[in-house]
């Protein structure tokens, strides 16, 4: 009997489609209304110690392929979140609490009090491009993102989840060292670093002047990264940049993630997109023979069926 | 949204359509000081529209205007007397002096009722007050809404005492203004792509509605 359930790291998922960090989450009723819609699994907004208000407009720019953002991280802070992982929790599927921080000992700090407000795993947010001090800025060298890794999980008592950059020169040694740290899984990829400059005003239009480039544009980079991270690591790998469709899922699938996680398709169509994304992914399981997720998982490697 | 370059970019609803567009702003912070500034020629930038707008329902209307509430409901009434409807005007504002578009709309063909806090012009009170006087006079198909959320949750009881369908437009911190950053979430739905404009069976699921709002930080404020 085909079925699209997945076990990432002991959390299962009825389908292997998530909530990507960033959209849709800053609320607990909100990342309800995408446990309704139909996700797998839920990535909460990334939270960090204090309140933060993020960059100030403008945040994101549209583009043909993809959007830019620099929202800058605004987060209520954990004490505050807490109520809305809560929330987030009544819509019945597993919720990766996810966090930034600028050293190891906040981020650990960070990663134990996202368990104990009910994550079921965690997050690391290793690489968002558009944050001083946060991101990418710690998550760009092997040395950092084991320490990082290590320290967390020693805090935590839900599995570790490393979400890498992909503005690296390799992100399988990056995925490598997270390994080593201890981290149950790897997430790839953030956004692109990215600028947009209007010629009528002759300046970046993002505030920060930089910002992270989503959707179709990267799906290509991320296949890739996940591709190359596969052949690397032995530890579970959700990959994310571009999904919007079953097919999309699919590259990822078979480059080897587990799962996938969908963020900026719900901008051009809505949280609809979960089920849409499920429906293709069994269409194509149906036709093609294959009966589980895992059946189909990195079989784009020569030789690793 | 409005982007004004170098300053910043916020959400503007239209106040005048047709052959132009205009926009009608209250100074309130940083970006709208430097739009005052702009000197005829200059530029900025703009995206959208986004959203959902009022829609015209029925032919006997209220429309109930607080403060700068009024700039994306001046253009309802003349659209809606455009389309043989009779409407009902109610103006509030804090004083005379901060009443906007009271010519306009009266020229329009609309029947205007002012309110002031102040009682410098009109009705001495809130325009809920007046607007409740308003409705126990005359039959309307729709009840149509935008100014401080007080105003609104008055206006929505109303509305659900006497059965009356309703739309109000709602106001949130906006940042990507496409529906994904969740910063205007009210009740998991955001105001910048499933609103601003709301009808009465949404604004009564909503447990917000006139207790809270996000700060820039996501954090539960009160409104």
């Amino acid at each position: 009997m085909t079925h699209l359930s997945v076990d990432i790291c002991g959390l299962k998922l009825k389908n292997p489609t998530m909530l990507a960090s960033g959209v849709f989450d800053e609320t607990g009723k909100s990342m309800l209304e995408v446990a309704k819609a139909g996700a797998g699994a839920i990535v909460t907004k990334s939270i960090g110690k204090e309140p933060r208000p993020g960059h100030p407009n403008p945040s994101i720019v549209e583009l043909e392929s993809g959007l830019l953002n620099a929202m800058g991280l605004p987060n209520p802070g954990i004490g505050a979140y807490a109520s809305e992982i809560k929330e987030a929790k009544l819509g019945g599927v597993p919720i990766v609490g996810s966090v930034f921080g600028g050293t190891e000992e906040e981020i650990a700090d960070l990663a134990h009090a996202m368990a104990e407000a009910g994550a079921d795993a965690v997050e690391l947010n290793l690489s968002c491009p558009h944050a001083k001090g946060y991101g990418t800025e710690i998550g760009s060298t092997p040395e950092r993102v084991e320490s990082i890794c290590r320290q967390s999980k020693k805090r935590a008592s839900v599995p570790i989840f490393a979400k890498l950059t992909p503005n690296t020169s390799s992100i399988a040694d990056l995925a490598l060292a997270a390994e080593r740290g201890g981290a149950d899984a790897v997430v790839a990829i953030n956004t692109l670093k990215g600028m947009a400059i209007s010629p009528e005003a002759k300046m970046p239009i993002l505030a920060n002047k930089v910002g992270g480039l989503s959707g179709p544009a990267i799906r290509p980079v991320g296949v890739r990264c996940v591709y190359e991270i596969y052949e690397a690591v032995k530890i579970p790998i959700v990959g994310v940049g571009g999904v919007s469709s079953g097919r999309d899922a699919l590259e990822y699938i078979m480059a080897g993630a587990r799962g996938v996680q969908i963020g900026t398709a719900l901008w051009t169509e809505g949280s609809e997109v979960f089920n849409k994304v499920c429906r293709e992914i069994l269409g194509f399981m149906e036709e093609n023979g294959y009966e589980t997720i895992m059946d189909m998982v990195g079989v784009a490697h020569s030789g690793r069926h | 949204m409005v982007w004004v370059p170098g300053i910043d970019e916020f959400p503007m609803s239209l106040s005048y359509s047709g052959d132009a567009f205009g926009i009608t702003y209250q100074i309130i912070g940083e970006g709208t000081k430097a739009l005052a500034s702009k000197k005829v020629g200059d530029k900025v930038g703009i995206r959208g529209p986004y959203g959902k707008g009022f829609a015209i329902h029925g032919r006997r209307l209220l429309l109930v205007a607080g403060g700068a509430g009024m700039a994306p409901l001046a253009p309802l009434a003349e659209d809606a007397v455009a389309h043989k409807c009779s409407v009902d005007f109610v103006i509030g504002a804090r004083t005379a002096r901060e009443l906007l578009f009271e010519t306009r709309t009266a020229e329009s063909g609309a029947r205007i009722h002012i309110s002031t806090d102040d009682g410098s012009k009109g009705f001495k009170g809130l325009a809920t007050d007046l607007a409740r006087t308003v409705v126990s006079k005359a039959q309307f198909e729709c009840l149509y809404a935008c100014g401080p959320e007080r105003m609104v949750v008055g206006l929505l009881s109303i509305a659900t005492e006497k059965g009356l369908p309703m739309q109000a437009s709602l106001e949130r911190i906006m940042k990507c203004g496409i529906g994904v950053c969740d910063s205007c979430a009210v009740d998991g739905k955001h105001v910048c792509r499933d609103g601003p404009v709301f009808k009465e069976v949404e604004l009564r699921k909503f447990a917000e509605l006139g207790k809270t709002k996000l700060d820039l930080c996501g954090r539960k404020t009160p409104v």
